[in-house]
């Protein structure tokens, strides 16, 4: 059996939260088909990079280091992984479902033809039958998304390409570590050998990257607005109660849109999946892409005052009233009750 | 400045936004009868950088390229009305049930005989949100490709400036032409249809829709070249058969599910002082909050 590559982004001196994600998925997989799981980390300054890699299980780590590999460019970060999948043949390849893996991942797949799944929610190996030819195909990566505007889930296989490719947001996968002594292999890459002039006719001349300062996905405790908080202004309730209970403000797409907050609050297909302790849900109607994002919180609590709200069907508790008075009112209580 | 050829791609996709019961077909494709056919989103973003060009620049032409079915006409005169010059219609059998390798397999050989200088497409289509067909089409055309532009600032001395949206800022590349842009939903919106273009080009047709038509309007397309949209299919562009179509797509669909959510039994409670109160005393109690 050929092993199961993960392409790791790289920022900031650290491997991306989504590539260690992919990391423990990749190791889980690995495991059933019983091989290895191998990672790719490209950029500069790298040294001592397996130290972040290493303990989510990976067995053989590609480090291409160079100056020129940072910040990301599709054609280097492309003729290098592509030069890699030809040389192993991986039997499935993860990438991040994020600006650079939904750019590097297409590039690859049409080199190598072969079938790429975006945006999986879930990754399992399983059986196939093609229904023509009645002939069946064992240990298959079932790549499972949504799909049609998230109205459906659809289970997607690659019969007969390899590597079976697929792209998985932040957050989706949860992130855990095999050991902290797991020690791997480590493969420098010589990239003054695969890479020309060519590959850098892409410029970057300018660029501003935020660092994030939110972080919604670890937060304990959600307190997410939607269209129906209203406004801006009522907004900052929302921040005020999650920051009295210790937690974040997440928004749904519809909030987002009307300027309520900023994207990098967005939950739900098209943004971040949490999982939190308590999700306190304010004037959100619950379409099914925020449901998607948020239905495995341990406790559900929708404030709105819509009695039909789909939200309604998966909280735990439903709150019927005006976010403007039920808000203050948790504050107030409490304050009044945690001492 | 010489000519500068601009195409760009388009695609008519399901209003996933006003999904029906009967929406898939068995084997797992789109049943696209069943939903309003629209100009997907980011395409019009796309269109709006290609006119913004025209706009700026002389001698340039935008020709759309679209595949998919007859109907999918419909937007090639969307785009004609907006500003675009002209376009194409892929439509062929052989295609139907392509995934995305095999959809950029065939628009790029129709795009190679169309001849370009710069490739403009929407980000991803709304009915399947993949963002695939862009890159795939850079590298069966072994051009380089700018994903997520946001606004194109330039296109001078064969090069072209491009700001690109990304998760958490911006980043401004160059490069040289021939290249591939994909346009992310933060672009501009396009603009409306122009009267003097709507009158123009709205007998505009292909092929297949003039099989029916009237003396007079072949007549009215012998006099106005223009007004012929012209079709290609799988033979015009020598498209291997095992490349494209359901047959010709690695990825197959195993399986549809409607999503469901498991219903809870919740608790309803008011919004009066006490109820809540009892509500966060619970809460602080079993360790949920505090």
């Amino acid at each position: 059996m050929n092993n199961v590559f993960v392409y790791c982004e790289f920022d900031e001196g650290k491997v991306a939260d989504v590539s260690l994600e992919l990391l423990t998925k990749g190791r889980t997989l690995a495991n059933t088909l019983h091989c290895k799981l191998e990672a790719i980390v490209i950029g500069t300054s790298l040294d001592g990079i397996e130290k972040q890699v290493f303990p989510f299980g990976v067995d053989v780590l590609h480090i291409a280091d160079d100056k020129n590999l940072y910040p990301y460019l599709t054609l280097p970060h492309f003729a290098i992984v592509k030069n890699i999948f030809e040389k192993e043949k991986p039997e499935i390849a993860l990438f991040g479902a994020t600006s650079i893996g939904r750019d590097l991942a297409p590039r690859i797949a049409s080199a190598l033809k072969s079938g790429l799944t975006a945006d999986c929610t879930e990754l399992i190996i399983g059986e196939h039958t093609e229904n023509k030819t009645q002939t069946t195909y064992k240990n298959l990566l079932y790549q499972i998304r949504p799909a049609f505007g998230g109205n459906i889930i659809a289970t997607i296989v690659n019969p007969e390409t390899r590597p079976q490719i697929a792209t998985v947001r932040e957050g989706v996968m949860k992130q855990e570590k095999v050991s902290a002594s797991y020690k791997g292999e480590i493969k420098k890459i010589d990239v003054s050998k695969l890479l020309t002039d060519a590959d850098f006719i892409v410029k970057i001349i300018e660029r501003h990257i935020e660092k994030s300062k939110i972080n919604i996905k670890s937060a304990g405790i959600i307190v997410a607005g939607g269209y129906g908080v209203g406004s801006k202004e009522s907004f900052k309730l929302l921040f005020d109660l999650a920051e009295i209970l210790g937690g974040e403000v997440g928004a749904s797409r519809a909030a987002v849109d009307s300027g309520f907050c900023e994207h990098e609050r967005q939950i739900g297909q098209t943004g971040i999946t949490v999982r939190p302790k308590l999700y306190i849900a304010c004037g959100i109607s619950g379409q099914i892409q925020h449901r998607a994002g948020m239905a495995e919180s341990a406790m559900i609590i929708a404030v709105n005052n819509d009695p039909l709200a789909p939200i309604n069907e998966i909280a735990d508790y439903v709150i019927n009233g005006d976010i403007n008075e039920v808000i203050p009112q948790m504050i107030r209580s409490y304050k009044k009750n945690s001492k | 400045m010489k000519n500068l050829k601009i195409i760009v791609l388009a695609k008519q996709v399901p209003d996933t936004r006003n999904v029906g019961k009967d929406a898939m077909k068995a084997d797992g494709t789109v049943n696209r009868g069943a939903l309003p056919a629209i100009f997907n989103p980011e395409d019009l973003n796309a269109l709006e950088q290609a006119l913004r060009i025209k706009e700026k620049y002389e001698n340039v032409t935008i020709t759309i390229l679209t595949m998919g079915p007859g109907r999918a006409a419909e937007i090639i005169r969307e785009a004609m009305y907006r500003g675009a010059d002209g376009g194409y219609l892929l439509t062929d059998r052989k295609f139907a049930g392509s995934d995305t390798l095999a959809t950029s397999y065939a628009l790029s050989l129709a795009i190679k005989k169309i001849d370009y200088d710069i490739i403009i497409a929407g980000r991803q289509a709304i009915d399947g949100d993949t963002a695939q067909v862009g890159p795939q089409i850079a590298e069966k055309l072994s051009i380089p490709q700018i994903t997520y532009a946001e606004e194109i600032f330039s296109v001078e001395k064969g090069e072209v400036t491009v700001k690109r949206r990304l998760e958490r800022g911006i980043e401004v590349v160059k490069a040289k032409l021939p290249a591939m842009i994909t346009v992310h939903s933060s672009a501009p919106e396009c603009r409306p249809r122009h009267a003097k273009q709507y009158l123009k080009f709205k007998h505009a047709r292909t092929t297949s829709e003039m099989q029916d038509a009237s003396e007079d309007y072949m007549q009215l397309q012998k006099d106005r070249p223009y007004l012929f949209i012209k079709e290609i299919s799988a033979d015009d562009i020598n498209v291997d058969v095992n490349w494209v179509g359901l047959s010709g797509s690695p990825t197959k669909v195993k399986k549809i599910e409607n999503v469901v959510f498991t219903a809870k039994e919740s608790k309803k409670l008011g919004s009066s002082v006490e109820e809540i109160d009892e509500l966060m005393k619970e809460l602080i109690s079993n360790h949920t909050i505090g």
